[in-house]
């Protein structure tokens, strides 16, 4: 049972027994824990290619798996509420905001990241076209934008239509349009979008 | 957020009879609204039952040309299903009109019906809400209300229900299958689904304690020109002003309901008769009763002219 | 350095790196996710704790009891700190209220705990047990009920005459007299205020996400009552700021005694929901604009008043300050009054005063050149001034507004707007352009820098300038690798730290010209060093391709540091050029908007700036800052308004889907054009500010561009659909 009730255990002992266990086992119909006690939890799940076995807290978001316990930070916490997208990350091929999903409801998922698309080093195309548009100010909402972008891209390819599609029975075409409709869970304070819009258009192949 | 525990179920009728023995718990799907209102204790559940493996994700033919829409096929794939952009347009539109690409992506067909109210005095805790503490008062009655109910409302409440797309299911009549602690399956039509606020506006739908929602089903496709007119100040990732789902005919006839003006998506049957005579027309019944504020006046006027202009469209 | 004499040629003209658009250095780290913001830096302490803040529960008034012994007992909770365990602390010199509150309540959700736990989780659920009672007292809420009770404020100049207003207008053969309002704003910068701090011994290091670094180690330092010296402040990048970051915020503060009192660094973030009324905001405004013209549209009169609300002790929203300067007329006046508001604390957010002043002067200049039947472009051109208004004799350092009307009138097919309202349609759109003038003052602050010439022949400049994603990581290895003669990649930056030298800081557009000007000042003393190092005339020596020159010499620059680096420090400060001369930046706002004509839904299609502001020190990055004014412009023309309950005294819109700011589907692609320009007044560097420009003047050219769609006038921001619906044209 991977239910633990123990209280005693610090987010450092968290941190390196989650390191050492193995896959969790899919806890069945167990009685609730007593309110306001934690209930840890192991969950493994894949990021950026990599499997990671982790003890958590039921309540701790994917976000903060990420942020906090892997120290992962380039998924931003921006609202924490699913208004603002800073937090994107594609989990299983989709985009989603990290910060409205539990990390134990991700086990066996294959999560990617902003650091998993490319570093300093070697920039992801759209990493490279963001810098290039300067697509960015502050570069706080930067990684979800970059991540949303990467999954708009494949949602257009695969024909999935949008607000702006203006004949949902045709096939779906690459419009600027299209790019800010899609785009626009991703806030940027910063107003970068004009600029923002022209990298991923780019990416596409797309005239800017 | 509370402490909870967190366990999979297995099969609707288990995740059904659990929920229904144990008042602390929740179901949990696409979490895009129970979490954002655990995080702020709006939703306190000590016990979470995560029913995304139940195989709910589907969306097949029924006997009479309908479909049958699983619980939990996510506000994406039943947008961008082929069927539902072919026949029932207006219920792809709603969808593509609400929240964000990331939303869609883990929101329910269960769960989008089960959203809660956007009212800013709801989301604040500080603020005595019926919704939240029955018999607490409403702050919002006599505050910020220019995103409130017009039609509908009572003086325990005046939220409105925020889904785009139970509005076009509602022009649809669609029905909502669900599967009860002791296995018994019911059909609830959609038009039955959400209850006004009344004197109970903690009461939201017409399901009992551990009721689970396994699917909704479309009628066979009725045709007309579907259309769904979502207006709000933020061109994307905004709640609802007003909004029309619509299907009109060549004749004229058809189906209009509203959106963001009651806790309930707004349809008046009797009224659509008078649809081939024009917005005004069909307004005169459609909004008949309404109670409104300084701030959300409006949404009247904006009713109207949006059902024009989707009246006007369809015609070509 | 001082700066008192107007710029002659300097090393910064030869502008083989400055003035380029070049990418911008830190955009590797932000692409992809590496740079560390405040709340993220496990690389630079270990074992850190939570801190979860709790917050007022009403607007006005006191706690009679807090309650904690349940959170006390929740799981992990290593501290709970409230005012009565801090202790005294003292009020910062640039905060209004207090940043931890109690006994006395002064704003809503204004701090009166903080939990520290072992996660965040619980940190989050026992700040959810602190349960407070209170004892309610009757605030004032209302600015439009307070304005008559409003008073002059004691400082900063609250009235100005030029002339006889009062007779001028009197006798104005044309003449507006009309009142707007504009609401309250949040800055909403996707970072939220965050914090980590650390005690050794009695020394606070704090990693925070602040725009002004030694104010904010000043106000730490002295909310805490601890010597300065013992705060050490660190924010190498900031997730927004906009005037929201200028000052010390409660993350730091609470995030400082958290730390204290459970021996244990601790991380704190302001929960986004709760950002709204705890921070500061811009405060809403009621303005009243009157001008008088003759028949042929020269302002005879002219005179703005503002009125806003502030918590006592406060200062008011200095709407009026461009209506002293933007436009000719003889006969001028304004007036500022502030209310006392029980709201939350009103403050500085990007274009203090401009940008709601404009938001209203630019909509009264509109609505006057119609009553003369003038083109609102010609009438601006017909009342421009080359000199302050007040002090004739003292002129504009440069001032081009003309030239960006014209310029972006023509870029933007002006002369295809319909001279009558309403008349444009395209499909189920009404379209209407609209123009604004763009004005705000430059100002210069001292700022100071340290270079280091390191053995490497790298050069490292160290100060304590933020980038708030303005650019200043780039342009600040611009201005070195100018002064100093290196490629861009050799220069090393290092921003945002207490231990560097003071700079001016990021607020008020002064950032760029003055942290670059410092930087230009410790490069020339380094310059000095580096030549005597090498036996050569510092002032003849030419620093280029990574060598230094002169006459048939020509030695590598890491040369003089072979012995060991070579440092210099030094700074820019001003002399009364800023007196002699008004320094200002110019612009000119088109912008092209659609209005469903069913609904009434306000889409804007194009939006052009023409901005006049100096040298641009790099094109691209400033491009960014003006294009992002545009889009916050945008949605202060459109959306964004902290509504106000004035029965319980708060912000009730408090989180991101309640306050609403523009996406991605509200902005077309944007169009900037920069004239060339350079003001030796300034600095040596030849700059001025852009990031502030670029709002200035955006609302009322929507507003304007709204009316031009629909003729319909609304002078109560924001322009919202229910204000046009009931005047607009009857469809079938």
């Amino acid at each position: 049972m991977a239910i633990l009730d123990d209280l005693q255990l610090s987010r450092r002992e968290v941190m390196a027994t989650g390191a050492a266990v193995g896959v969790a086992a899919a806890p069945g119909m167990a009685s609730a824990a007593p309110a306001e006690q934690p209930t840890l939890m192991k969950v493994s799940f894949t990021v950026n290619g990599q499997r990671q076995t982790l003890e958590l807290d039921t309540r701790t978001t994917l976000l903060d798996a990420l942020r906090e316990h892997l120290k992962l930070t380039g998924s931003k916490k921006g609202c924490d509420h699913g208004q603002c997208g800073a937090c994107t990350v594609i989990v299983d091929g989709r985009r989603i905001n990290s910060c409205l999903s539990l990390a134990v409801m991700h086990e066996g998922d294959e999560v990617t990241t902003i650091e998993g698309l490319g570093g300093p080093e070697k920039l992801h195309p759209l990493q490279a076209a963001f810098v290039k548009h300067d697509g960015y100010q502050c570069g706080y909402c930067t990684p979800g934008q970059i991540c949303s972008a990467k999954a708009v891209l494949e949602e257009i390819r695969a024909g999935v239509p949008s607000h702006v599609t203006a004949d949902l029975t045709a096939k779906v075409e690459f419009s600027q349009a299209e790019l800010r409709e899609r785009m626009s869970g991703n806030i940027c304070r910063c107003g970068a979008y004009s600029n923002i819009v022209e990298a991923v258009a780019e990416v596409a192949g797309a005239k800017a | 957020m509370r402490a909870f525990s967190y366990e999979r179920a297995k099969s609707p009728r288990e995740a059904a009879a659990a929920l229904a023995a144990d008042p602390a718990a929740r179901f949990i799907a696409g979490g895009t609204n129970l979490l954002d209102l655990m995080k702020l204790e709006i939703e306190t559940p000590a016990r979470l039952i995560d029913v995304n493996g139940l195989k709910l994700d589907e969306i097949t033919p029924t006997k009479d040309g309908g479909l049958r829409i699983g619980a939990l096929v996510r506000n994406t794939d039943l947008a961008a299903d082929k069927r539902v952009r072919k026949d029932y347009g207006v219920l792809s539109r709603a969808l593509l009109a609400g929240a964000s690409g990331q939303l869609r992506n883990k929101a329910t067909t269960a769960g989008n019906l089960l959203q809660r109210t956007r009212c800013p005095y709801f989301y604040d805790t500080n603020m005595p809400c019926n919704k939240r503490t029955p018999g607490a008062g409403c702050s919002a009655i006599g505050g910020f209300t220019r995103t409130l109910a017009v039609l509908g409302a009572s003086e325990a409440c005046i939220a409105t229900h925020p889904s785009d797309m139970a509005v076009a299911l509602r022009v649809l009549d669609a029905s909502v299958e669900t599967v009860g602690p002791d296995g018994a399956e019911r059909s609830i039509p959609i038009a039955d689904f959400h209850r006004l606020p009344g004197e109970t506006p903690h009461v939201e739908t017409a399901l009992a304690r551990g009721e689970l929602i396994t699917a909704v089903t479309l009628p066979r496709p009725i045709g007309g020109v579907h259309a769904y007119r979502k207006v709000r100040d933020r061109a994307s990732y905004a709640f609802a002003l007003v909004s029309v789902a619509s299907v009109i005919h060549k004749d004229g006839s058809g189906r209009v309901a509203l959106g963001g003006v009651a806790h309930k998506p707004w349809r008046v049957e009797a009224a659509e008769a008078a649809l081939p005579r024009g917005a005004k027309a069909v307004s005169e019944g459609l909004l008949a009763g309404a109670r409104t504020t300084s701030q959300n006046a409006f949404k009247l006027t904006l009713a109207e002219r949006a059902i024009g202009a989707a009246v006007t469209e369809a015609r070509g | 350095m001082k700066f008192d004499t107007p710029a002659t040629t300097n090393p910064i003209d030869q502008l083989k790196v400055v003035g380029k658009p070049v990418d911008r250095i830190d955009g590797p780290m932000k692409t992809t996710g590496r740079a560390p913001y405040a709340y993220e830096r496990h690389d630079a302490i270990p074992d850190i704790a939570y801190g979860y803040v709790v917050g007022a529960a009403i607007a006005k008034g006191r706690i009679t009891s807090i309650d904690l012994s349940r959170a006390k007992a929740a799981p992990g909770v290593l501290a709970i700190v409230t005012a009565a365990e801090a202790g005294k602390l003292a009020k910062g010199d640039f905060n209004t209220a207090m940043l931890l509150g109690g006994p006395e309540i002064q704003h809503y959700h204004q701090a009166i705990a903080v939990v520290v736990a072992e996660t965040f989780e619980q940190a989050r659920a026992a700040a959810g047990l602190v349960k407070a009672d209170y004892e309610r007292a009757k605030g004032t809420f209302d600015l439009v009920s307070a304005k008559d009770g409003a008073t002059k404020p004691k400082d900063g100049g609250p009235d100005s005459a030029f002339g006889d207003f009062d007779a001028a207008f009197a006798a104005a053969p044309v003449k507006l007299d009309e009142h707007y309002a504009t609401p309250d704003h949040a800055h909403a910068m996707m970072e939220p205020h965050a914090s980590i701090a650390a005690w050794k011994s009695d020394k606070l290091s704090l990693w925070t996400s602040n725009q002004m670094i030694a104010w904010g180690a000043g106000d730490v330092a002295k909310t805490l009552g601890i010597p300065r010296e013992n705060v050490r402040l660190m924010s190498p990048f900031i997730g927004g700021g906009f005037g929201g970051k200028l000052f010390v915020r409660a993350d730091a503060i609470l995030a400082a005694l958290g730390a204290k009192a459970a021996g244990r660094p601790v991380k704190l973030a302001l929960p986004r929901p709760f950002m709204f009324n705890n921070t500061t905001h811009r405060p809403a405004t009621l303005q009243r604009i009157r001008i008088g013209t003759d028949q042929a549209g020269k302002i005879l009169a002219i005179g703005h008043e503002s009125w806003s609300g502030d918590l006592p002790g406060g200062g008011p929203e200095t709407a009026v300050q461009q209506t002293r300067l933007l436009y000719a007329g003889e006969n001028r006046m304004t007036k500022t009054r502030l209310a006392v508001l029980d709201l939350p604390e009103g403050n500085a957010m990007r274009a203090p005063g401009e940008a709601p002043g404009l938001m209203a002067l630019e909509v009264a200049v509109d609505e006057m050149a119609e009553k003369l039947g003038m083109d609102p472009i010609d009438f601006r051109v017909l009342n421009d001034t080359q000199v302050d208004p007040e002090k004739p004799s003292r002129p504009f350092s440069q001032r081009r507004l003309n030239e960006c009307l014209r310029t972006g009138a023509d870029k933007f097919g002006w002369s295809r707007r319909a001279k009558t309202p309403g008349q444009a349609r395209d499909g189920r759109w009404l379209v209407g352009m609209g123009v604004a003038a763009a004005f705000r003052n430059n100002l210069v602050m001292k700022s100071a820098a340290r270079v280091r010439l390191e053995t490497s022949g790298v050069v490292t400049v160290e100060t304590d300038m933020t980038d708030i994603g303005t650019g200043s990581y780039t342009i600040i290895a611009q201005t070195a690798a100018e002064m100093m003669g290196v490629p861009l990649h050799r220069v090393n930056v290092r921003l945002g730290d207490s231990s560097f030298p003071v700079s001016a800081g990021s607020g008020g557009q002064w950032g760029a010209n003055s942290s670059t000007a410092g930087v230009y000042a410790a490069c020339m003393k380094l310059r000095e060093a580096v030549a005597g190092k090498l036996g050569l005339d510092p002032a003849k020596a030419e620093f280029a391709d990574g060598r230094v020159k002169l006459n048939n010499q020509s030695l590598p620059l890491e040369k003089a540091a072979a012995s060991g680096p070579v440092t210099a420090e030094d700074f820019m400060e001003y002399g009364d050029l800023t007196r002699t001369h008004q320094q200002s930046t110019f612009g000119a706002h088109f912008v092209e908007v659609g209005v469903d004509a069913w609904t009434a839904e306000i889409r804007i299609r194009r939006m052009l700036a023409v901005c006049a502001a100096g040298r641009i020190l790099n094109p691209k990055s400033a491009r960014s800052q003006v294009i992002g004014a545009m889009v916050m412009g945008a949605g202060a023309a459109l959306m964004e308004e902290l509504v106000v309950d004035k029965r319980i005294g708060f912000f009730a819109n408090h989180d991101l889907a309640g306050y609403e700011v523009p996406v991605h589907a509200d902005i077309p692609h944007q169009d900037v054009i920069f004239l060339d320009e350079t003001d030796p007044m300034s600095s040596p560097m030849k700059a001025k500010g852009v990031g502030e420009l670029g709002i200035c003047g955006v609302g009322a050219a929507v507003a304007n561009a709204i009316y031009n769609a629909t003729g319909v006038r609304v002078r109560e921001y924001p322009v919202t659909l229910d204000k046009l619906l009931e005047k607009m044209p009857v469809l079938a």
